[in-house]
This record gives C-alpha cells, sequence and structure tokens, in this order.
C-alpha cells in the first residue's frame, strides 16, 4: 500500500531496531563475554568489544565440561525424540483417519488428552515408572491374578529413558491429522481401485505429499528436544549420560550467589549449548514457523 | 469429520497405532494415575505400603504457608512475564507488518530467542544482570546496593520476568504475525481508502481481528510459565532468596527429589495438573465459541 507517513516510518524503524537490540544483544554480551580473560569478563562495566581469548576459553571450557561427550548425547537424544516423533506419529494418525472402528474416537481423545499435561507437572510418578518401566503392567498382572512376573528394565541413566517419555505426547499427530484431512477422498479412491493395500497407499501417496509437515515436525521436536532440562536432570546421574544443557548447572556454583562462578567459561558454555538448535532454527525458519503455528503448541 | 473412503484391514489399524497408545500408557496415563494415588496416600517412614489417608495431603499443602507463598510469586510470574511478552510481541508484529524497508531481517531475528534452551538463557540473563560484574554493577557503583537480586527478592522476580520473557516474545511474535497475515489485505485497503491512517487501522481493524490469537497466545503463556518455568529458575535464581522466586514446579522438584516426599509432591502436581487443565478446558470454550472474527 502506497502511504506516506514519514513520522510514522521513522517510528516504526525505531522500534524495530530497539527490537532487534533487545533479541540479539543477550546473545551478542554471552559472545563477548565468553571472548575475555577473566579479569577482563569481571571490569564494570564490561567491555562490549570481543577479547582475543575466544580459542582458549572454549578449549577450556570443552575439556573441563567434557562437551564433546554431552553434545553427542545431545544430539542422539534430539535426533531420536525427533525422527521417533516423526514416524510414530504418522502411524497414528493414519491409523485414525484412514480407518473406520468404534474405538477410534475414544482412541483420538486418549491421544488428545496428553497435550495437556507436559512431563514437567507429573514428574515424580514418570520418574518412578521409568526406574522400572515394566511396573505398569506388573502391576495390572498381579491385579487381576496372573502369576508372570516381569523382569526389572531400569530405564535411568539410559536413552531410552531420556528419548521415550518425550516421544510420548501428542503434538505430531495432530499435526499429520489436520493434513490428512485435507487431502482429497478420490486420492484414496483411486489408490484403492488401482488395488493399492492400506500400506502402499500410506507409503506411496501419503508420506510423500506429507513431506513439509514432516520437515516442519521434525524442527521443532529438535529444538524442543534439545532443550530439554528438567527431565534428563532427573534421570541421569551418571555424568556419561548427561546432556549439553545440564552441563550448564555443573559449570556455575549453586544460585545462591555465594561465589560468582567463572563468567568466561559459563558464557562460553552457554553459547555452545545455544548453537545447535539456533542453527536448525536460523537454516529451517520457514519450516519453523511453520511446525509451531499448525501444531498450536 | 470423517472420511469417505476407508480401509477395512483392522488389524493392521491396530498395529499402526499400538507403539503410541503404549507409549502414552506407560508415560502418560500410568505416571498420571499414580500420582492421584499418591495424593491420596502417605508412605510409612519405616517402609510398607501406602496407606489411605483421604484429603490429608491436601489439606496439609493448602494449610501450609510456603505452599502459598509458591502460588503467590507463580502467578506474580505469569502475570509479569504474560503481559510483558504479549505487549512487546503484539508491537513488533504490528510494526514489522507494515512491510517497511529491512522487515524480513528484523523478522528473521526476532525469531531467535525461542530457539534457545531455558537454562542457557537464564545463565546469559544471570550474567547480564550480575550484581557484581557485567552491567547492573556499573549501576550499583553509582547508586549503592540499587541492583542485587542475590539478595532482594523482588530483585530476582524481575530478573527470571526478564529472561522469561525473552524468550516468549519470539515465540508469541511468531503467532501474531502468522494472525496478522491473515487478515484479508482487502479489509486494510478499503479502510484506508475511507480515509483511516495506519494506527486508525491498527486499534480499529488489526487488533480487533486479532483477538483469537491474543486469546490463544494468553492462555498459552500463563500455562507455560506456569509449568516450564523450571529451567529458568533452577540456573538463575534457585527459588531464592529466601523463596522469593519459588515456583509451583520448582517446589514441587525440590519436595519430592530433595526432601523425598513423594505424596506431598504427587498432591501438589495434582493441583497444578487440574489448573493446566482448567486453562486448557478455559481455552477450548473460550476461544472456540466467543471470539470470532466476525
Amino acid at each position: 500500500m502506497i502511504e506516506r507517513t514519514p513520522w510514522l516510518n521513522a517510528f516504526t524503524h525505531l522500534i524495530m531496531a530497539i527490537g532487534l537490540i533487545l533479541s540479539a544483544l543477550p546473545i551478542l554480551i554471552v559472545f563477548v563475554a565468553s571472548s575475555h580473560d577473566l579479569r577482563t569478563v569481571n571490569m564494570v562495566p564490561m567491555p562490549l568489544w570481543p577479547g582475543g581469548h575466544v580459542l582458549e576459553n572454549y578449549a577450556l571450557v570443552w575439556e573441563k565440561a567434557d562437551f564433546g561427550r554431552k553434545l553427542m548425547n545431545s544430539l542422539i537424544v534430539a535426533t531420536a525424540v525427533t525422527s521417533g516423533k516423526v514416524v510414530i506419529a504418522a502411524l497414528s494418525a493414519f491409523a485414525i483417519v484412514y480407518f473406520k472402528y468404534r474405538l477410534r474416537m475414544v482412541f483420538f481423545w486418549l491421544i488428545f488428552v496428553t497435550l495437556m499435561l507436559p512431563v514437567e507437572v507429573r514428574i515424580v510418578p514418570t520418574y518412578a515408572v521409568a526406574s522400572n518401566v515394566l511396573s505398569p503392567f506388573q502391576t495390572i498382572f498381579d491385579f487381576l491374578g496372573f502369576g508372570i512376573t516381569f523382569p526389572e528394565v531400569n530405564l535411568l541413566n539410559t536413552y531410552t529413558g531420556l528419548i521415550l517419555p518425550l516421544v510420548a505426547t501428542a503434538t505430531g499427530t495432530f499435526l499429520y491429522r489436520q493434513f490428512f484431512m485435507t487431502i482429497p477422498d478420490e486420492l484414496a479412491e483411486a489408490a484403492k481401485m488401482d488395488g493399492a493395500g492400506a500400506l502402499r497407499f500410506f507409503a506411496q501417496i501419503l508420506l510423500p505429499l506429507s513431506k513439509t509437515n514432516m520437515a516442519a515436525l521434525a524442527t521443532i521436536m529438535f529444538v524442543y528436544a534439545w532443550n530439554q532440562y528438567l527431565w534428563p536432570l532427573l534421570i541421569v546421574t551418571e555424568p556419561n549420560m548427561t546432556t549439553a544443557t545440564m552441563q550448564l548447572k555443573k559449570l556455575v556454583p549453586g544460585p545462591s550467589f555465594g561465589a560468582p562462578p567463572v563468567w568466561n567459561e559459563a558464557m562460553a558454555a552457554t553459547l555452545l549449548v545455544m548453537i545447535p538448535p539456533l542453527l536448525v532454527v536460523v537454516f529451517m525458519q520457514g519450516y519453523f514457523v511453520r511446525g509451531l503455528v499448525n501444531t498450536d503448541k | 469429520m470423517d472420511k469417505r473412503v476407508t480401509f477395512s484391514n483392522l488389524w493392521l489399524a491396530a498395529a499402526l497405532i499400538t507403539p503410541q497408545l503404549l507409549l502414552i500408557f506407560v508415560f502418560f496415563y500410568w505416571p498420571a494415575s499414580q500420582a492421584i494415588y499418591w495424593a491420596f496416600t502417605t508412605q510409612p517412614p519405616f517402609g510398607g505400603g501406602n496407606e489411605w489417608v483421604g484429603l490429608q495431603n491436601f489439606q496439609e499443602i493448602f494449610g501450609d504457608r510456603v505452599y502459598w507463598n509458591s502460588v503467590r510469586v507463580s502467578v506474580l510470574f505469569a502475570v509479569g512475564s504474560t503481559a510483558l511478552s504479549i505487549i512487546g510481541a503484539l508491537v513488533l508484529a504490528i510494526s514489522i507488518d507494515r512491510q517497511l524497508t529491512g522487515h524480513k531481517t528484523y523478522r528473521f531475528i526476532y525469531f531467535w530467542p525461542y530457539a534457545i534452551a531455558a537454562p542457557a538463557v537464564g545463565l546469559a540473563f544471570r550474567f547480564i544482570f550480575a550484581p557484581q560484574a557485567g552491567f547492573m554493577a556499573a549501576l550499583n557503583e553509582v547508586f549503592p546496593d540499587f541492583w542485587n537480586p542475590a539478595m532482594n527478592g523482588g530483585h530476582a522476580m524481575v530478573l527470571i520476568i526478564l529472561a522469561n520473557s525473552w524468550k516468549m516474545i519470539a515465540y508469541n511474535f511468531i503467532f501474531f504475525l502468522a494472525g496478522l497475515q491473515s487478515i484479508p489485505k482487502s479489509l486494510t485497503e478499503a479502510a484506508a481508502m475511507d480515509g483511516a491512517g495506519v494506527m486508525r487501522r491498527v486499534f480499529d481493524i488489526q487488533i480487533p481481528l486479532l483477538a483469537p490469537t491474543l486469546f490463544f497466545l494468553l492462555v498459552i503463556n500463563i500455562t507455560e510459565t506456569f509449568v516450564d518455568s523450571f529451567g529458568i529458575v533452577d540456573i538463575t535464581t534457585g527459588g531464592g532468596p529466601a523463596r522469593a522466586t519459588d515456583l509451583m514446579v520448582f517446589k514441587i522438584y525440590s519436595d519430592g527429589f530433595k526432601a523425598l516426599d513423594y505424596s506431598m509432591a504427587a498432591a501438589q502436581s495434582l493441583v497444578l495438573m487440574v489448573l493446566v487443565m482448567a486453562l486448557t478446558f478455559v481455552q477450548f470454550r473460550f476461544v472456540e465459541r466467543n471470539v470470532h472474527y466476525k
């Protein structure tokens, strides 16, 4: 639209610039702080130009917090959660949309309700389940009077334990369901007429059409899984299994603000943790926005 | 809404949906029912089975000043960061939607904070607002004790609200912008032809038409601040000083895993679950029914 509003335009630019500074400055400060030696970083106020200790600080923190291993753990967990979600959600959405049976709506609502309660509000009992994952079945079988004893399967300090509870939500199922509903019936009809079974229709027609949605789901799930903090903190006690986000806490003294943290190292670690999901968002911006807006969560 | 064309192989359907159902049973429904069971029972101190105690756990938490304190600070935190991040995001989205030169670059960077993990945000803000180093320290040198989140509960609350809002503004911004872009151009153009200026259009067309987005974000923000605030609090203030930032999720964690009082933690979880479900319910009822585009 063509309008002449020079003052308003200047004001809008001002607001956008302030927004830019507020969004980017904290990340910049983290980088600058991570590039100074301990004396400079503690100067008041800290200089806003980067210092010359980048390599040395990052090498030190990498060594000290064993970030090679931790970033790898985070990567394994995030990738597994993402792929688990993309696959399982597609399967269950297909079973809900393209088949007719009585329990269909029951299943739909059972899955739907899980959107309401994130893992944070049910941490204690979920932890108990993770420490013996077959215990629900054991309890039910005992109750029904079957004399079967399941082995104890402990998921604490395992990748499986880090991954599975994060896959057990409905986010993706709904993204797929909404999309499947928009696919014209004629496609399924034509496929059936040509003699394709359910699986063939799913694999050769539905999945190729869902590529964009899969990418969107994958992007938000990767960021979500990478950024998990409370759940890994609970179930991991073994240093080898800790994830990158958990390492931040190991590098700084407790927040009672007793002894100040070694800020340049702490900020170097912060940046290391920040970068992978940030890169995903930067390169997959379109998918990220789409995934976020379409899953409404 | 049903598909007219469906497949008839129900064994296949069962096989396809089983993994999802198993997962939500083991990691969602079972823990949720356990939480309910624990909330109404208590564990004897020397082992043995749980004893049914009825509402005693709830009476205990509702009679506990420390619990009410955590409710109070949670509400404060929720209201503060929701207000800040919704207003901030709305202003930014409306500015970007004017599509002036460079708006794409700005928009691109506004997304970034949402990608960053809560503890990383918390630690960054803890440094930026540290009382002895960084930037607030400069103010502290001029005005002694101007800012000290380690000693002053109010300051600590401001600190976690700022950190959380920084992240949430990015999230809200994405939704507001999507909402603004879905407003038909013909509407704003018609208004412009009738002589409505930019600001007039913002207040009389864009903001009213954003009502569904606004309400949706309001509920999501409040829920998120109640539920997803652990990462920021744990690393930034640790619930202190003197429990000034002892949010509900943080208290559940400390009671459950530090004090190992499962029954108390479960009772508190149950209260939080009911709260979150109520909010979600309000969202469905209210958003779907009462906030319309027309």
